[in-house]
């Protein structure tokens, strides 16, 4: 009982601090000499890896920093022991200077360390000033209304404090979980992978902040894995490659490729330019293709129009939650058309067929969730090529499952797409994220469909991996399958299509050739505008 | 201090080894209620386990108990890997039961060959027809199959209670709530002279040996496991989900309906007003303890077929109370759920 009231006392206080007006006044603090935070030799090992290999970082005040890795190279954990919510195995972390322990995240807010969250936590039903208030712990009051318009135009992020989370962008809801941490006042801002979710104007305003925040006096860490984003934003940055540091450089002098070539530990091969193939006839054609929402969050599908022809691969960019999963259940059968006509494969009506029925047909389709979803994370990987492959490979006899056919697909699979694997019997859920996802695109591959739908193919795969994953998606092409790609990740467009479009709530753009428009462009799509003066 | 730390991947090792450290526990917590009660504890141990299956006869009754247990435990293992969870097997013996004594009711003056083939069929009929209900209801209203199975339950005894004490009472029964007693061409062929043990036994691992053979051999199977472990990727691989709920629900229901019929063609020969000393419930317990396949429900199913022997020796030389079986039962499910723990996590001491 006397601990909780301590505790309950500190935190009342540290709000009521963080109140207190003149906290706003910008740090009068140099970036040079001192690290503001130093962390020495951390070291932290889970069961069967080692995830972070003694470590070290120093943050200055007033410097962006880049802690810049591919997936599983161990940022987001060392990220975790900074803000308390990971213990080390070992290493130390100072404070201006002054070794501290930090347990929690509650030490970590009371030294002035705030975090934005990739994934946010809000209260969708909650507005604003509400949303805000329960994080800090305080009252919704209208002081805390007044200061969080104060913070909110000076830093240049728009914020009605009373408009619900629900009706908000994507991009909006982040400003929501900056205000928060500014309103701490914080010393040290940590920002993890803030632009997966933002269109590319969002991400050209955040950065003005973000620079605007580090000029007067405020160390940030940026961690990411987008190269061009670090080279304008950051001036130091930290390397990771597979839980060690492999190297400090310094962005703004780097090129592109040179830090690709740190972070991934060997020269990238290029890949080619945009494709030039033959294009045939139509495989897929979506018309009028509507879908109500089932539940609040769903998104409704209306009027779709959209062709692939073979040989050809087409795009749809949209930042995420704006009808992709709905699209995705749409042309993949696992919610039924109303109209049959809506969705035609090589000129038969396939809308009112169900999943199996379109893929024996010819259309296969690799959802963005691959555990869950694309896989069973708790079977065998020969099983889950029995899961989607058993009719167009025959991997099974009458109503029998064939183990013997199904293993040896998987091995199939597993050796022409390099996946790194203890072999057809390990389990799903045991393969990284790049090698399941070379797995599930290469099982689909493999059946030779007329059609492939893919979406975000390369999510969260490392660079290797993603590379691999293209090649086989133009190679499928190539051969005179028509491919339609779903994406957040607009260089993986530009680079694989012939012609990208955009889904924004629930509406698809015309489709344009990638020669005749810029990255820019797209993003205006994205946002749901039409383009003037492009051929569509 | 005893901690639990995660592994890296589930154990199995432990997947087997938990019934086992369960079924240990079990057996030291009864023996330590006994000591509470005053029973000495060799006694009451005898009692229990080694004085039931004693004599053939003894091992007879075990074949009559494990038989409904497991026939309803593989099906309900089959459903329960899909995510159904029909939890009212007891109701849908209930029905097999009822549809099979109509059966045998109407045919009372009739000798022929095709009265115990109609009577199966009436059987496995009456128990899906009981296991629709919620089928029907999951699948259109999306109501949860626990509860709408687990009230029918009590349905099907009330609906019971009334027809033995209605329409199918013994004419010449002195108004006991109870029918007509069943012809021999009603009756089940015993398989052991002397014995209960009736065809059912038979049928039981037959059903084990399906129920192992449609659990990883067929698509079906594979469809309803992918179903359980994952449901949008059976959605994704083009499964229906309302089909693999109907079918769990029938195969379940279905294999309920027969134990039933089987109850009251075999070792009863009548129809009472209680037909099943709650062998649906028990067979939940016994899935889990047989780990959901189909071998090991072979097994649990004789392990607590034991638990029921061993209730009704302790109640005839200890003069303990039935609720003993319900008592170990209970505790055996409770230490089951407890040692799963260690599938996933392992203990340190620091």
């Amino acid at each position: 009982m006397p601990l909780r009231f301590g505790q309950g006392t500190l935190t009342a206080l540290q709000s009521f601090c963080s109140l207190m007006p003149e906290s706003i006044s910008p740090r009068a603090e140099t970036g040079n000499g001192k690290p503001l935070v130093e962390m020495r030799g951390i070291t932290k090992a889970y069961p069967g890896c080692l995830a972070n290999d003694s470590i070290d970082l120093q943050l200055h005040s007033g410097g962006v920093h880049a802690l810049l890795g591919e997936n599983g190279a161990g940022k987001s954990t060392l990220v975790k022991v900074l803000y308390g919510l990971l213990a080390s195995d070992s290493g130390e972390i100072y404070w201006q200077g002054e070794p501290v322990h930090i347990a929690s995240p509650a030490v970590a807010r009371e030294l002035g360390i705030a975090m934005v969250f990739q994934h946010f936590s809000l209260f969708d039903s909650l507005n604003v000033l509400e949303n805000i208030a329960l994080g800090m712990d305080v009252d919704a009051s209208d002081e805390l209304q007044q200061r969080i318009i104060e913070v909110s135009t000076r830093y240049g992020l728009p914020l009605d404090p009373t408009r619900s989370v629900y009706s908000l962008s994507v991009g909006e809801r982040q400003r929501i979980e900056i205000v928060r941490c500014l309103l701490q006042d914080p010393r040290l801002l940590i920002m993890d992978e803030p632009t997966s979710v933002l269109t590319p104007a969002e991400v050209s305003e955040l950065f003005v902040t973000l620079k605007r925040l580090a000029d007067e006096g405020l160390a940030i860490l940026y961690i990411s894995h987008k190269l061009e984003e670090i080279r304008q934003l950051c001036d130091e940055a930290t390397i990771l490659r597979l839980g060690r540091k492999v190297a400090e450089a310094d962005p703004r002098v780097e090129s592109a490729r040179s830090l690709a070539t740190l972070m991934m530990g060997s020269e990238i091969p290029v890949s080619q330019d945009s494709r030039q193939g033959t294009v045939g006839e139509v495989l897929l054609d979506v018309k009028d293709l509507s879908l109500s929402a089932v539940d609040s969050h769903d998104i409704a599908l209306r009027d779709l129009h959209l062709q692939v022809r073979a040989g050809e691969i087409v795009g749809i960019a949209g930042v995420a939650g704006n009808g992709q999963d709905e699209l995705m259940q749409a042309l993949s059968g696992e919610r039924r058309l109303q109209q049959a006509q809506s969705l035609s494969l090589c000129g038969e009506a396939i809308g009112r067929q169900g999943a199996g029925e379109r893929r024996r047909k010819g259309l296969c389709c690799v959802p963005e969730e691959r555990l869950g979803h694309a896989a069973v994370p708790t079977l065998s990987l020969s099983e889950n090529a029995f899961l989607t492959a058993h009719h167009r490979k025959s991997l099974g006899v009458a109503w029998f499952m064939s183990a013997s056919r199904s293993r040896q697909f998987a091995s199939e699979i597993i050796k022409r797409f390099n996946v790194q694997c203890h072999g057809p019997q390990a389990l799903a859920s045991s393969l990284s994220g790049g090698n399941l996802q070379k797995f599930i695109v290469g099982r689909e591959i493999l059946q030779a469909p007329r059609v492939l739908v893919v979406s975000q193919p390369t999510w969260g795969v490392d660079a290797g991996a993603a590379m691999a994953i293209h090649e086989a998606i133009r190679e499928l092409a190539d051969q005179g399958a028509a491919v339609l790609m779903v994406s957040q990740d607009l260089d993986e467009l530009m680079q694989n299509c012939e012609r990208i479009g955009a889904l924004c709530a629930g509406r698809l753009s015309a489709f344009h050739r990638v020669q005749d428009i810029t990255v820019q462009q797209v993003g205006l799509l994205m946002g749901g505008e039409e383009l003037n003066g492009v051929n569509a | 201090m005893i901690t639990l730390q995660r592994r890296a991947d589930p154990s199995r090792l432990m997947g087997y080894l938990a019934p086992l450290l369960a079924l240990g526990i079990t057996l030291l917590a009864g023996l330590l209620l006994f000591a509470i009660l005053g029973v000495p504890i060799g006694a009451a141990f005898y009692a229990f386990f080694i004085e039931p299956v004693s004599s053939l006869y003894g091992w007879a009754e075990l074949g009559v108990k494990a038989a409904p247990l497991i026939i309803i435990g593989v099906a309900l293992s089959i459903g329960f890997r899909a995510q159904v969870w029909n939890i009212g097997a007891e109701g849908q013996l209930i029905l097999g039961g009822i549809a099979g004594a109509a059966v045998a009711l109407l045919f009372h003056e009739n000798d022929g060959w095709y009265v115990l083939p109609l009577m199966i069929l009436a059987g496995v009929a009456g128990g899906m027809a009981w296991a629709a209900i919620p089928a029907l209801l999951k699948t259109r209203f999306n109501v949860n199959e626990i509860l709408t199975s687990l009230m029918l339950t009590y349905v099907a005894t009330l609906l019971l209670s009334w027809l033995v004490s209605g329409p199918m009472r013994d004419p010449d029964g002195f108004n006991f709530p109870e029918s007509r007693m069943f012809h021999d061409a009603a009756l089940l062929p015993r398989i052991l002279e002397g014995t209960r043990l009736h065809a059912g036994a038979m049928v039981a691992l037959g059903v084990v040996l399906a129920g192992w053979v449609l659990l990883t051999r067929t698509l079906l199977g594979f469809a309803l496991r992918v179903n359980g472990a994952a449901p949008r990727a059976g959605a994704h691989a083009g499964f229906s989900q309302k089909k693999l709920i109907w079918t769990a629900l029938m195969i379940g229901g279905g294999c309920a309906g027969l134990a039933g019929l089987f109850e009251v063609a075999g070792p009863i020969g009548q129809l009472l007003p209680s037909i099943s000393p709650g062998y649906g419930f028990t067979a939940i317990i016994v899935a889990f303890l047989g780990r959901l396949h189909p071998i090991g429900v072979l097994f649990a199913g004789l392990v607590m077929a034991l638990s029921y022997l061993g209730g009704e020796t302790a109640q005839i030389t200890l003069s303990l109370p039935l609720a003993v079986t319900g008592v170990f039962q209970g505790l055996l499910l409770f230490f089951l759920l407890a040692t799963d723990v260690l599938i996933n996590y392992r203990v340190v001491l620091k």
